[in-house]
C-alpha cells in the first residue's frame, strides 16, 4: 500500500492541478495558485517521509511488491526513490517563494504546478516498475511533462532549449524502444518467461551475445541522450540552464540519475551473459562524458550552464565507477549517486538565489555577489566547492573512493584519466565562481543594466523559502560529508549488490 | 489452397508490404512539404498495421490484430487530428523545407543507412529461433536510422516531430516480428504516450510559432557553446503577451 502511495500522492497532485487549469480566467487565479503550491509542497513531503519509511525497511532488507509483481522496490529502487522524493520536497519548497516571485502574471503558476507534479510522478515510477517496456514508457513521460518546464520562461532561448531536450531525448527513446524490444526477444531466445528485471537476471547466462550486445549498446545510446553522455549531450546545458532554477535542480539533481538507474540495472545481466569487454566499453563512454565535460567547463559564461556541465562530468563519473569490477567501486559509484544529488540540487538552488539577486546568469557581468547578497554567495561558494569535490563534503568522499576502488583493482590508466578530469573541473568551477563572488567590480565594463549587483537599492531580499531550503540543503550537504549514518550506509552496500550478479 | 501456400502468400505479401514500409521511409527524406511529409507518415502507420495483420494471420498470433487496430486508430487517425488541434493551418502550408543537404546527398546517404542496417541486423537473425526470422527487422532497423536521419537534416517542426514518430514505427516494425509475445498492454501504454508526446510536442510548437511567427526551427540559434548567454533578466509578464490569448495553451 505504502508502494503505491508514493507515486499515488504526486499523481494526484498532477490531476487536481489539471483540474484547476480547465477555468483558465478564475478571478481568484492567484490565491489558487498558492492553494497548488501548498499542495505540491504537504503531498512532497508525504512522499519523503513514506519513501524514508520505506527505505528504512529495505536497508535492514525487506523488499517491496506490489500489483502481482509489476512493481517492486529493492534497494537500488529505493535509493533511487529516497533521491526523487528528497529533491522533489525541496525544490517544492524553494519553489513557492521562487517561483511567485520570478512569475507574476497570475494563473501561470497552474501550468507549472501540474506539470511538476506529473513529472515528480513519472520519475518515482522509474525504479519502481518492473517490466523493462513500462519503464521506458515512464522515461518517455519525464520528456514529455518536464517539456514544458523547461520552456517555462517562454523566452527565445527557453524555447529553443525546450525544443532541443524534446528532439535529442525523444530520438534516443526511439533507439531505445528498439532496444527493449531487442532485450524481450533476447529474453525468448534464453527461454525466459517474466520479461522483468529479475526474469532477464534469470537467464542472462544463456542469452545470445549478438543479441544481449545489440540490445544493450541500443539502450545505453538511446537513454544515454536523456542521461547526457557525450557526444549526445549537446541539449543538457541549454535546458537544464534555461529552465526554472527549482526545475534545474530537479532536472540535473535526479533526472538524469533517474533514466542512468535503467542502464545500471543492465549491467549485472550483461556481465552475466557472455559479451566479454562490454564493461570496458562502459568505462570508454563514462570517461569520454567526463572528459569532454570538464574541459567544456572552462569556457562557459554562463554560471547555470557551469553546474549542467558538471552534471555530464558527474554523469560519467559514476558511469565509470558503475563499469569497474569490484564491491568497493559499486559501493562508490552508489555513494556517488546520492552525493550529487543532494549536491547539484543544492548548487542550483544557491545559482537561482544568485539570479533573483542579480537578475543575470552571465558570469561576467556578476562581480561582488558577496557584497549584493551574502546568503547567496556563500551558497554559491558552498555549492561550487561541494561540485567541485573539496573536502570534507560528499563528493570529495565518494570520488575518492572511486579512485582508489579503481586502483585497487589495478585499473590504472582510467584512475590517473578521471583524476585528471575531477582536478580540471575543480579549477574551472572553482575559477569562475571565485571570480562572482570575490570579484571587483569593473565599471564601464559593460553596460549599467547588467549591473545591479552594485545597486543594493535594487535588490529586495530573497523568499524565505529560498532561505530555508538553502540552508537545511548545505546543512545535510555537510553532514553527510561528516558522516554516512549506518542505514544509509546500508542502503547504499545493498544498492551496490545491484549493479553486479 | 492448402495451408503451406496461404503461409507462404501471406509470407511474400508481408515482404511486399515490408518494401513499401522502406520505401515511405525514403520519401520522408526526399520530400520537401509538411502535408507531403504527414500524408507519407500515415501510409508508413498504414503499412505497419497491414504487416502486423498479415504476421497475425500467418503465426497464429491473435493479440497482433490488436497492435494493428491500436495502430490503425492512433497513428493515421488521432496524431493528425491532435496536430490540427493544436497547430494552425499555416503550418502545413505547401513551402519547400529548407534541409541541411540537398536531397539527392540525402538519398545517397539514406541508401548508405539501408545498408548498414541490412548488415547490422543479420548477426541478430542468426541468433533467433527460425520463426522470428524475416524482412520486418532489417526494414525496422533501417526505417528507425532513417527516421533519426529525417530528425537531423530538417530545420522545420513538424516533419522533425513526423521523423520521431517515423523512428517509433521502425522501432515497432522489428517489434511485430520479434517481440510479438509482448503483453497486448505494454503496446496499448506505448501507443497512448506516443498520443501525449505528439500532444506536448505540438504546444511545443505552437509557443514557438507565437514567439518566432514560425515554425523553422533552424532559426533558433540563440543558444551556442563558447558565446556569450545573452544577460537575459528574467521575463516579465509583458514579454509573454501572445500566451495569454490562448487558453488552450496548457
Amino acid at each position: 500500500m505504502t508502494l503505491l502511495l508514493i507515486p499515488g500522492l504526486p499523481l494526484l497532485a498532477a490531476l487536481l492541478s489539471g483540474a484547476a487549469m480547465l477555468r483558465p480566467k478564475r478571478p481568484r487565479a492567484r490565491a489558487s495558485e498558492r492553494v497548488l503550491a501548498g499542495m505540491t509542497i504537504v503531498s512532497s513531503v508525504l512522499v519523503l517521509l513514506l519513501a524514508s519509511k520505506m527505505a528504512w525497511r529495505v536497508a535492514a532488507g525487506a523488499t517491496f511488491t506490489a500489483l502481482s509483481g509489476w512493481v517492486s522496490v529493492d534497494a537500488l529502487g529505493a535509493l533511487i526513490i529516497l533521491l526523487i522524493a528528497l529533491v522533489g520536497t525541496t525544490s517544492a519548497i524553494y519553489s513557492w517563494g521562487y517561483m511567485a516571485r520570478s512569475y507574476t502574471e497570475p494563473g501561470r503558476l497552474r501550468l507549472y504546478y501540474a506539470n511538476y507534479n506529473l513529472f515528480i510522478f513519472s520519475m518515482l515510477a522509474i525504479p519502481m516498475v518492473n517490466e523493462p517496456t513500462l519503464v521506458w514508457i515512464f522515461v518517455e513521460l519525464t520528456t514529455v511533462s518536464s517539456a514544458l518546464l523547461v520552456s517555462f520562461e517562454n523566452t527565445e532561448a527557453a524555447l529553443e532549449a525546450a525544443w532541443k531536450y524534446v528532439a535529442l531525448s525523444l530520438m534516443g527513446a526511439g533507439i531505445a524502444l528498439l532496444g527493449f524490444l531487442l532485450l524481450f526477444s533476447t529474453l525468448q531466445a534464453a527461454g525466459g518467461e517474466s520479461y522483468t528485471w529479475q526474469g532477464l537476471q534469470h537467464v542472462a547466462a544463456r542469452m545470445p551475445p549478438a543479441l544481449l550486445t545489440t540490445s544493450f549498446v541500443l539502450i545505453l545510446v538511446g537513454l544515454g541522450t536523456k542521461v547526457g553522455f557525450v557526444p549526445l549531450h549537446t541539449w543538457l546545458p541549454d535546458a537544464h540552464s534555461q529552465a526554472p532554477s527549482p526545475v534545474c535542480a530537479l532536472l540535473s539533481g535526479i533526472e538524469t540519475t533517474s533514466v542512468l538507474y535503467v542502464i545500471l540495472r543492465l549491467l549485472p545481466i550483461v556481465d552475466s551473459a557472455s559479451t566479454p569487454g562490454m564493461r570496458r566499453w562502459v568505462i570508454g563512454f563514462g570517461l569520454l562524458s567526463a572528459g569532454t565535460a570538464a574541459f567544456l567547463l572552462l569556457q562557459v559564461r554562463d554560471y547555470k550552464r557551469l553546474f549542467a556541465f558538471s552534471t555530464v562530468e558527474h554523469m560519467g563519473i559514476i558511469l565509470v565507477a558503475a563499469g569497474l569490477a569490484g564491491e568497493a567501486a559499486h559501493f562508490a559509484a552508489v555513494y556517488q549517486i546520492l552525493a550529487h544529488t543532494v549536491t547539484k540540487s543544492f548548487c542550483f538552488f544557491a545559482a537561482g538565489a544568485a539570479l533573483l539577486t542579480v537578475k543575470t546568469r552571465d558570469i561576467s557581468s556578476v562581480r561582488g555577489l558577496i557584497g549584493a547578497s551574502p546568503i547567496a554567495a556563500i551558497a554559491l561558494l558552498l555549492g561550487a566547492l561541494a561540485i567541485a569535490g573539496a573536502p570534507p563534503l560528499p563528493l570529495f568522499m565518494s570520488e575518492f573512493a572511486i579512485l582508489r576502488a579503481g586502483l585497487a583493482s589495478g585499473r590504472y590508466l582510467t584512475v590517473a584519466l578521471l583524476a585528471l578530469f575531477i582536478v580540471i573541473a575543480f579549477f574551472g568551477i572553482l575559477l569562475h565562481v571565485n571570480r562572482m563572488v570575490f570579484g571587483s567590480p569593473k565599471p564601464g565594463n559593460h553596460e549599467p543594466a547588467t549591473q545591479p549587483a552594485t545597486a543594493p537599492a535594487a535588490i529586495m531580499p530573497l523568499p524565505h523559502t529560498c532561505i530555508a531550503v538553502l540552508i537545511a540543503g548545505g546543512a545535510l550537504m555537510i553532514a553527510l560529508g561528516l558522516v554516512l549514518p549506518s542505514p544509509l550506509r546500508e542502503l547504499l552496500r545493498l544498492a551496490a549488490a545491484g549493479l553486479r550478479r | 489452397m492448402s495451408a503451406t501456400t496461404v503461409t507462404s502468400t501471406l509470407a511474400s505479401l508481408n515482404s511486399l508490404v515490408g518494401g513499401l514500409f522502406l520505401l515511405t521511409a525514403f520519401a520522408m527524406v526526399a520530400t520537401r512539404q509538411t502535408r507531403g511529409c504527414l500524408q507519407l507518415f500515415i501510409a508508413q502507420s498504414l503499412l505497419l498495421a497491414a504487416s502486423a495483420f498479415l504476421l497475425g494471420a500467418e503465426y497464429h498470433t491473435p493479440h497482433l490484430y490488436g497492435v494493428g487496430i491500436v495502430d490503425l486508430i492512433s497513428k493515421p487517425i488521432l496524431v493528425p487530428w491532435i496536430l490540427n488541434r493544436t497547430l494552425t493551418r499555416e503550418v502545413y502550408a505547401k513551402r519547400e523545407i529548407d534541409q541541411v543537404l540537398n536531397i539527392p546527398t540525402s538519398l545517397l546517404i539514406a541508401l548508405a543507412f539501408a545498408v548498414f542496417a541490412y548488415f547490422l541486423t543479420r548477426p541478430l537473425l542468426d541468433a533467433v529461433a527460425p520463426q522470428f526470422r524475416g524482412a520486418n527487422v532489417p526494414i525496422g532497423f533501417a526505417a528507425l536510422l532513417l527516421g533519426a536521419y529525417t530528425l537531423a537534416v530538417r530545420r522545420e517542426a513538424v516533419p522533425m516531430l513526423l521523423g520521431i514518430l517515423a523512428m517509433e514505427n521502425g522501432a515497432f516494425f522489428v517489434g511485430i516480428l520479434l517481440a510479438r509475445d509482448l503483453p497486448f498492454i505494454i503496446e496499448l501504454a506505448v501507443a497512448s504516450d506516443g498520443l501525449i508526446m505528439v500532444f506536448v510536442v505540438g504546444i511545443l510548437v505552437r509557443k514557438i510559432q507565437h514567439r518566432l511567427g514560425s515554425t523553422r526551427i533552424g532559426e533558433l540559434a540563440t543558444l551556442r557553446e563558447g558565446s556569450a548567454s545573452p544577460p537575459s533578466p528574467l521575463p516579465h509578464d509583458g514579454s509573454i503577451a501572445p500566451e495569454r490569448q490562448n487558453p488552450k495553451a496548457v
